[in-house]
């Protein structure tokens, strides 16, 4: 049985006098224990509000959640606010993009790991507090004991990640959420952020949603790809075949966004033309239509249907882009 | 409510986006579409519009001469009691036997003008200051921000009854003076403030480099970006104005002539006989209640709409 | 952090140094000069002339400043012409400074106790009746003239309540320690003392509350707004601590930053308040001395007054920024 099952999730915002805007459409996806998934799509695409979603940390008041997020068989969006408060930083871990403003700046770094141990772990401040000199060594932050009682801001933009990580992982959840984890750091900073998390979920077998417009991360981490356009599914597949034979003209047009080393001199980036703002709402056809070279006039009539086009991987789209023909020869 | 900040801003602007979103939009026309839904807002400039109308028209509106003492007869034959309600005087008379609904009424005149007055020497003078040091700096700013520091640290109503002891012989324009002066350094620090800020920015920068004359960066760069803080200011300041002459009067240092009557100063001189004739000191302190409360809800609306941060 | 301090009490002289010059002109200034405002305008010419030579009037301008330094910095300033006549002002502040403290202490404390719980609330429940409600009472309570409102709780409300309007304890026989009658009740174990003096602060200080009330209000409300809007409630809240655990560690001791500094600020309202709050209720602190003072023109009494009412502010402000850097770790380790 899959460790999280994510079913039809939507997410309308309403606000006094505006229209509803519907900013998670039925998305629907599994993760296997100690698995790695990957949400992929721009900014605006739905995927930190499907993150916040799961963990029960949408507003009460101006967003309205409905399918069911499953989690080894309970429906999260079924429990009461106190089972699900139980339940975060115990089962369920979540590591923010910005390292700097997601750690309480007044709070000593060791309150801010052991006030999670003993709320769920029931451990008293001294033994907490050698368990979290234990966390921060884990996840590599040099002389942890003396670290602990030092403030955010004394510490780099690396290190404040590692503790982050530290506090999401200190009750060894079985499921890891990681919001666009390495956008604020460094480029080198990021490929050691990535390792570690890397690292650590294969050795304690957690399973791990990585979110992320950043398709070289996935590349690197992912054994599954979600994509996402303005809300909903449109691609998703296993990592190989992904990145081998994208489909869907939205991940291929990421793809061919990325600069390669290996390509042949003198060959062009090509861009996604336009941005979200031009979406179409996906009602009235397809909502990446306006931006995509393949469009066809079905493409703004009919809204495309997600269809299995087997080996695992689903589509959203009217007229996909041809696999390359040397991947079929070999496959 | 706990929403995330970051990823919320994206939503709303995606949001606005399928309204009615033009993009670079002004502060300013953004800050009067916010305020224009704003009941807080509207109520405010209701109480203000129906004010300053009733102030200018005062005059034609009172039914009768608010400096005549027309039934002191009655006044002295009751000893002790002020005129009771009757034809002609809805709300019957004062002390001196004058009619207390003109009073009323034409009082909002002269607290109009000690409100206004007062606002306007203490932007004008704090205005001057501010410019010089923000503009400036250097020396300049040490020394005008120096004599600002020690004003701002005497509390200010002190310094307003103090600077009013000053006078030998208080009068209407003693009482503007010192509610004015202790809002200079107020508005001085908040130029300056905005200015030294503004002294560094690409526009002023730009300015400079294309050899833009300093004085004319100042006036037509510098200081209309700094207007927004100052009319917040200017409008917290006329409700101010209003309560402190009225406090000024209360401690005998306001005008001792009460024949052009003015709201603060029927409060103030009315305290000895507060228990006797309690509805002579509630009808003007509901004036003075009610018109700085408008003043208030324009002033803090207006600083919500117009600061960037709390736009949500 | 001592270097600080001692770079904020330097600053402190200073102010005063300049102020006493303010106050020095302000003295010469006055209608008649000093001779008249120190004696009134009834003087004999010969006790006028004794004045001014015992006020070295007669000497170069720097001269007579440099003594009037000298003679303040002994204490001496002046005997009052009319809020205590022939008492020495000095006398009359120190006999008149606990009062105050007490007045305004408990001032504080109740708008801290209601101001801080309050705002947290209206900010949790924003845009709700509670919030509505209590933001339009607070913008009332700041345009209400502070005499008026004591008017109204000496006259109206005190007879409902049983509570007294004057004074600061009945003609009973307490013992005196300190000036504070609260404080000294307590320490003799006079509870009926403590309490009596206790029941004539509760009027005052509650109209002399409302102020600083209504703006530690709208400031914890909206530093409590900043903060829940912050990413680290949010990492508080994915850890799945408990709202006590949240509401307190991380968004109180966020919040209270700017609190701090407002209380602070709002002593000076205080001040200025306790005039006409204690004229109201005839209670004998330095803001009825003050009353009295710019009644009758009492200058002696009111350049004291004066002096001391703004070395209080500025310290207290000191001690503020100085408690600012204990509760921000990033202000203490920089």
């Amino acid at each position: 049985m899959a460790l999280l099952e994510v079913r039809d999730l939507t997410v309308v915002f309403e606000r006094k006098g505006e229209q509803p805007f519907t900013a998670v459409d039925h998305v629907s996806f599994e993760v296997e224990p100690g698995q790695t998934v990957g949400l992929v799509g721009e900014s605006g695409c739905g995927k930190s509000v499907t993150s916040l979603a799961i963990m029960g940390l949408l507003p009460k008041r101006g967003a309205r959640v409905s399918g069911t997020v499953g989690y080894e068989g309970t429906n999260l969006l079924s429990l009461s606010d106190r089972e699900m408060r139980d339940r975060r930083g115990r089962d369920l871990g979540m590591v923010f993009q910005d390292p700097l403003s997601s750690l309480n700046p007044v709070v000593p770094i060791g309150v801010q790991v052991t006030e999670v141990l003993e709320r769920h772990r029931d451990m008293s401040r001294k033994k907490a507090m050698v368990e979290a000199a234990d966390l921060l060594d884990k996840v590599g932050i040099p002389d942890p004991t003396r670290r602990l009682s030092e403030y955010p801001h004394q510490l780099s933009g690396g290190m404040r990640q590692r503790a982050l990580i530290a506090i999401a992982l200190a009750c060894r959840p079985r499921l890891l959420i990681a919001d666009e984890p390495t956008t604020a750091l460094d480029v080198t900073i990021q490929a050691q952020i990535l390792a570690l998390l890397k690292e650590l979920v294969r050795d304690m077998g957690t399973a791990l949603v990585m979110i992320t417009h950043d398709l070289g991360v996935v590349a690197g981490l992912c054994d599954e790809v979600n994509v996402l356009y303005a809300g909903r599914v449109v691609e998703k597949a296993e990592r190989h075949e992904l990145f081998a034979a994208p489909r869907h003209p939205y991940t291929h047009g990421l793809l061919s966004s990325i600069p390669r080393l290996d390509a042949p001199r003198g060959q062009k980036l090509s861009p996604i033309k336009g941005s979200v703002a031009d979406n179409i709402p996906w009602d009235h056809g397809c909502a990446f239509a306006p931006r995509c070279p393949n469009a066809l006039d079905v493409c703004v009539q009919v809204t495309p249907a997600q269809e299995d086009i087997g080996g695992g991987r689903l589509l959203r789209c009217h007229n996909p882009v041809r696999p390359p023909v040397v991947e079929e020869v070999s496959a | 409510m706990v929403t995330p900040t970051r990823k919320k801003d994206r939503i709303d602007a995606l949001a606005a986006s399928s309204a009615d979103f033009d993009a670079g939009v002004s502060l300013a026309v953004s800050a009067w579409r916010q305020l224009r839904r704003s009941p807080m807002f509207l109520t405010g400039a209701v109480i203000i519009g129906l004010f300053v109308l009733v102030s200018l028209l005062s005059p034609w509106l009172a039914p009768q001469d608010p400096s005549e003492p027309m039934l002191i007869d009655q006044v002295v034959k009751a000893r002790n009691e002020i005129p009771p309600i009757q034809p002609g005087h809805v709300l019957g008379g004062d002390l001196q036997g004058r009619d207390f609904f003109s009073r009323l009424l034409v009082g909002s005149q002269q607290t109009l003008i000690v409100g206004v007055l007062a606002t306007l020497i203490g932007l004008t003078g704090g205005l001057t200051l501010g410019t010089l040091a923000g503009a400036f700096g250097g020396w300049v700013d040490s020394a005008v921000m120096r004599v600002v520091d020690v004003m701002l640290s005497l509390p200010s109503l002190l310094l307003a009854f103090s600077i009013s002891a000053l006078f030998a012989r208080p009068n209407q324009y003693t009482v503007i003076v010192a509610v004015a002066v202790v809002q200079i350094p107020v508005f001085a620090r908040l130029l300056r403030g905005s200015m030294l800020a503004q002294r560094h920015s690409d526009h002023v920068l730009a300015a400079t480099a294309l050899g833009v004359k300093p004085g004319a960066i100042v006036f037509r760069h510098m200081l209309p970006n700094s207007l927004g803080p100052v009319i917040v200011q200017s409008t917290l300041v006329l409700a101010t104005a209003i309560i402190d002459a009225a406090a000024l009067s209360f401690l005998g240092l306001g005008n001792p002539d009460d024949r052009i009557p003015e709201w603060g100063q029927m409060l103030g001189d009315v305290q000895n006989v507060f228990d006797t004739h309690p509805q002579l000191a509630f009808w003007p302190a509901g004036c003075i209640i009610v018109v700085a409360l408008g003043f208030t809800l324009m002033g803090e609306t207006l600083r919500e709409a117009l600061d960037p941060k709390s736009r949500r | 952090m001592l270097r600080y301090t001692i770079r904020r009490l330097i600053q402190l002289v200073g102010v005063v140094l300049v102020l006493s010059l303010l106050l020095f002109a302000w003295l010469r200034a006055l209608p008649g000069g000093p001779v008249s405002a120190l004696l009134g305008e009834r003087a004999t010419p010969e006790s006028r002339e004794a004045l001014t030579k015992q006020l070295g009037l007669d000497q170069p301008i720097f001269v007579q400043y440099f003594k009037f330094l000298g003679r303040a910095l002994s204490g001496d300033f002046g005997v009052s012409t009319g809020v205590q006549p022939g008492d020495s002002a000095m006398e009359i502040f120190l006999q008149r400074f606990p009062a105050t403290i007490e007045l305004s202490f408990l001032a504080i404390v109740i708008a801290i106790a209601f101001g801080i719980p309050l705002g947290y609330l209206a900010a949790k429940r924003r845009g709700g009746w509670f919030d509505n409600l209590s933001v339009g009472g607070s913008l009332i309570g700041v345009a209400v003239p502070v005499f008026f409102l004591a008017y109204v709780l000496k006259d109206v409300l005190s007879s409902a309540l049983g509570l007294p309007t004057e004074g600061r304890q009945d003609a009973i026989n307490a013992t005196r320690v300190t000036g504070f009658f609260v404080f000294d009740g307590v320490i003799t174990q006079e509870w009926d003392a403590a309490l009596n003096a206790l029941e004539h602060l509760i009027l005052p200080a509650v109209a002399l509350s409302t102020i600083p009330f209504a703006v530690v209000f709208r400031i914890t409300r909206a530093a409590v707004l900043d903060v829940l809007d912050e990413d680290f409630v949010r990492t508080a809240e994915s850890k799945g601590l408990t709202a006590p655990v949240i509401r307190r560690r991380h968004v109180l001791r966020n919040a209270m930053l700017p609190v701090v500094t407002t209380i602070g600020l709002q002593t000076g309202a205080l001040l200025a308040g306790a005039v006409l709050t204690e004229k109201v209720f005839s209670f004998a602190g330095v803001g009825q001395a003050l009353a009295i003072g710019f009644e009758r023109r009492d200058y002696p009494v009111l350049l004291l007054l004066i002096i001391m009412a703004t070395i209080v502010y500025v310290v207290v402000n000191l001690l503020v920024d100085l408690s600012y850097a204990f509760i921000d770790p990033r202000i203490r380790t920089r």
